[in-house]
């Protein structure tokens, strides 16, 4: 099974977070909790359900990782999220 | 334009109120998130990929220069700094804060604005041609029928609940410039043989995932019918469109399974019941609607068409962009002013809190405090006085939105696509800045002449490319972003879908691609036909084989 993390939005501001080691919800996908197994992945799930019924966070899922010194997105989509939109900022707009 | 009266006034604040209230249910959990969802979009509120988005309202595209700042309020209180004009005339902000739109949605009320069924299944933004009430080509103002057709349509009680999302637009004009052949209701002003002004109505157009070319049902529909007509029409659907499939629930896919004149026959037995009951328009209600559009206090002597000629004539870098950033005004004296949302390498249909206060100022003083939002992603100052022109040239190009490419290469309809939206599959916005950047020598842009790119981030088609002259796909294949090209498409009044022109290219191609594309037309054109009308003559195939050659 390929590494996975949870991630969501928070439910205030719609900032992408990810569930980190120490069960809070942080905007850096660097700290997140890593998933080897099958019983880690459904404790992810469970933390994100958690998380909803506090009102912290909506729309937690899965997502595969790099299994590297820290975890990395994979895809395209998931590092944008992470890392913000990729476009070139010729106005000074957008990150 | 149109001024809210005590009815308006109340609604958008009991609106605001109400949406405060839901806000902080559901933040407080008494509205879980499937509860809220519906309640939100209702007032324009998408989460997207990195915050939440709201979509303001901008009916008809048309609003003042009070509003524009407003906007540009909003845009530096509650986001980054700018926001995103759309291809439905309405206006995005990517980064905002659930517990920020509250207060967002009564500083829009604050002058008569709101995003009040800007998503979800019911009627959304009518929109209209960005050059309506001042293009010398038109017929009527549409706005006038834009502006009844939104009163008839906000919080109907009947259409809140719609199988899926409802677009209506409409023309003035003989030449479309609001797309009606691609929406699920098009109106086409024009006369009839006796000389009255009135409607014909195009149903069931539209593009995302099965793009039609909308049939007209009726070929002459007096103002008088106008809302019972189009009652008529939601009633059928909202009957029989289907809700088992969200991908066949428009009414495109109806009109298309039941055949135009069969759903034409199932409308005129609808009306047949409430032509003559309380939708009828009468002309006294025309004409209280009709003087909100009264043109504005011309006022342009003579000389000052003399005057323009010759500054063109002094000045080269503003006669290159009066040749592409102008259209040609009713008035005499007076010239419509495109101002171009599009840089070299820009992020199409973008504007700063800087510039939109900087466009209402310049409203203010050369355009009668008026400013339009097209389509096409770009604003248009409507009235401007030839005499005028070259000041407020000047103005624009130190905001950088006087980049004469009107219609050009580089004015590239693009979505938000996959670096902001949730639907999407893959980029458009920097596939748009490439071929900005590859297109960047302006000289070369006005030897190539016309030409309409459109990228779309997904098969929802928002950047409208079935529509475009080059109409660019992006797709997801294995993880991969690659992008399908298809050429031909038009929005105006020969509206054509685009033919695909063969398999999808990697994202480091795409920007060869569109450049090949382009050389091949310059090779192959004759006596100064435009991209559409090389293409038509001689089809897909010199572009394919160009574009797929084996070395």
């Amino acid at each position: 099974m390929s590494a996975q993390i949870l991630t969501a939005n928070r439910l205030d501001d719609g900032v992408v977070v990810y569930l980190a080691d120490d069960g809070t919800w942080a905007e850096r996908f660097e700290v997140a909790r890593v998933a080897r197994d099958a019983d880690a992945s459904a404790d992810l799930l469970l933390a994100g359900e958690a998380g909803e019924r506090a009102c912290r966070i909506i729309g937690a899922y899965l997502m595969k990782v790099a299994d590297n010194e820290t975890p990395q997105p994979l895809g395209t989509r998931e590092t944008i999220r992470g890392k913000g939109p990729s476009i070139l900022t010729e106005l000074g707009i957008g990150i | 334009m149109y001024r809210y009266d005590a009815y308006d006034e109340t609604l958008v604040r009991e609106r605001a109120a109400q949406y405060r209230d839901q806000v902080r249910r559901r933040l407080d959990g008494e509205l879980t998130e499937e509860e809220f969802r519906p309640l939100r979009l209702m007032n324009g509120l998408y989460l997207q990929l990195h915050a939440y988005m709201l979509r303001v309202a901008i009916p008809y595209g048309t609003v003042s220069s009070a509003q524009l700042r407003q906007l540009a309020h909003i845009a530096r209180r509650y986001d980054r700094g700018y926001g995103h004009f759309t291809t439905r005339q309405n206006i995005q902000y990517n980064w905002l804060r659930l517990v920020d739109t509250p207060d967002l949605l009564d500083d829009l009320a604050a002058v008569e604005m709101h995003a009040i069924q800007t998503s979800g299944n019911c009627i959304r933004n009518v929109t209209a041609d960005q050059f309506a009430g001042a293009a010398a080509d038109e017929i009527e103002d549409p706005r006038v029928y834009a502006e009844i057709i939104r009163q008839w349509s906000t919080l109907h009680p009947e259409f809140s609940f719609l199988p899926r999302k409802f677009k209506i637009a409409v023309t003035g004009s003989p030449n479309d410039r609001a797309a009606v052949r691609v929406h699920d209701i098009g109106l086409r002003m024009h006369r009839d043989h006796d000389g009255e002004v009135g409607f014909e109505v195009i149903v069931g157009g539209g593009l995302g995932r099965t793009p039609i070319i909308g049939p007209t049902i009726r070929d002459f529909l007096p103002k008088r019918d106008l809302l019972s007509y189009l009652e008529a029409i939601l009633r059928v659907y909202n009957q029989l469109g289907r809700r088992d499939n969200i991908y066949k629930a428009r009414i495109k896919i109806l009109v298309a399974s039941v055949g135009a004149e069969e759903f034409a026959r199932l409308v005129e037995a609808e009306w047949a019941e409430i032509k003559d009951g309380s939708l009828v328009l009468p002309a006294d209600e025309i004409a209280r609607i009709e003087a909100f559009f009264a043109p504005p206090p011309f006022d342009a002597p003579d000389s000052d068409a003399a005057d323009f000629a010759a500054r063109r004539g002094d000045d080269p870098a503003f006669d290159v962009w009066a040749d592409t950033n102008l259209f040609d005004h009713q008035q005499a004296g007076y010239a419509i002013v495109n101002l171009s949302l599009k840089p070299i390498g820009g992020i199409p249909g973008d504007a700063t809190e800087a510039q939109m206060d900087a466009v209402a100022d310049l409203a203010d003083r050369y355009s009668f405090g008026e400013i339009r939002v097209s389509h096409e992603q770009n604003l248009v100052l409507p009235h401007v006085r030839k005499a005028d022109l070259h000041d407020l040239w000047r103005a624009l190009d130190g905001l950088g939105l006087a980049t004469p490419n009107i219609g050009l290469v580089s004015d590239i309809i693009a979505c938000p696509g996959l670096d902001y939206c949730n639907l999407a599959n893959a980029r458009s916005i920097p596939v748009a800045q490439q071929i900005s950047n590859r297109f960047a020598d302006l000289d070369r842009q006005h030897q190539v002449g016309e030409l309409k790119i459109k990228i779309s981030g997904c098969i929802n088609a928002c950047g409208h490319h079935h529509v475009g002259h080059i109409g660019i796909l992006g797709v997801d294949k294995k993880g991969e972003e690659f992008y399908q090209i298809t050429l031909g498409g038009t929005a105006d009044e020969n509206a054509t879908l685009g033919k695909i022109v063969g398999p999808a290219f990697a994202a480091d191609k795409v920007t060869d691609a569109v450049e090949t594309i382009v050389e091949t037309y310059v090779d192959l054109r004759r006596n100064g036909e435009k991209f559409l009308d090389t293409y038509r003559r001689l089809g897909v195939d010199p572009f394919k084989e160009k574009l797929y050659a084996t070395h």
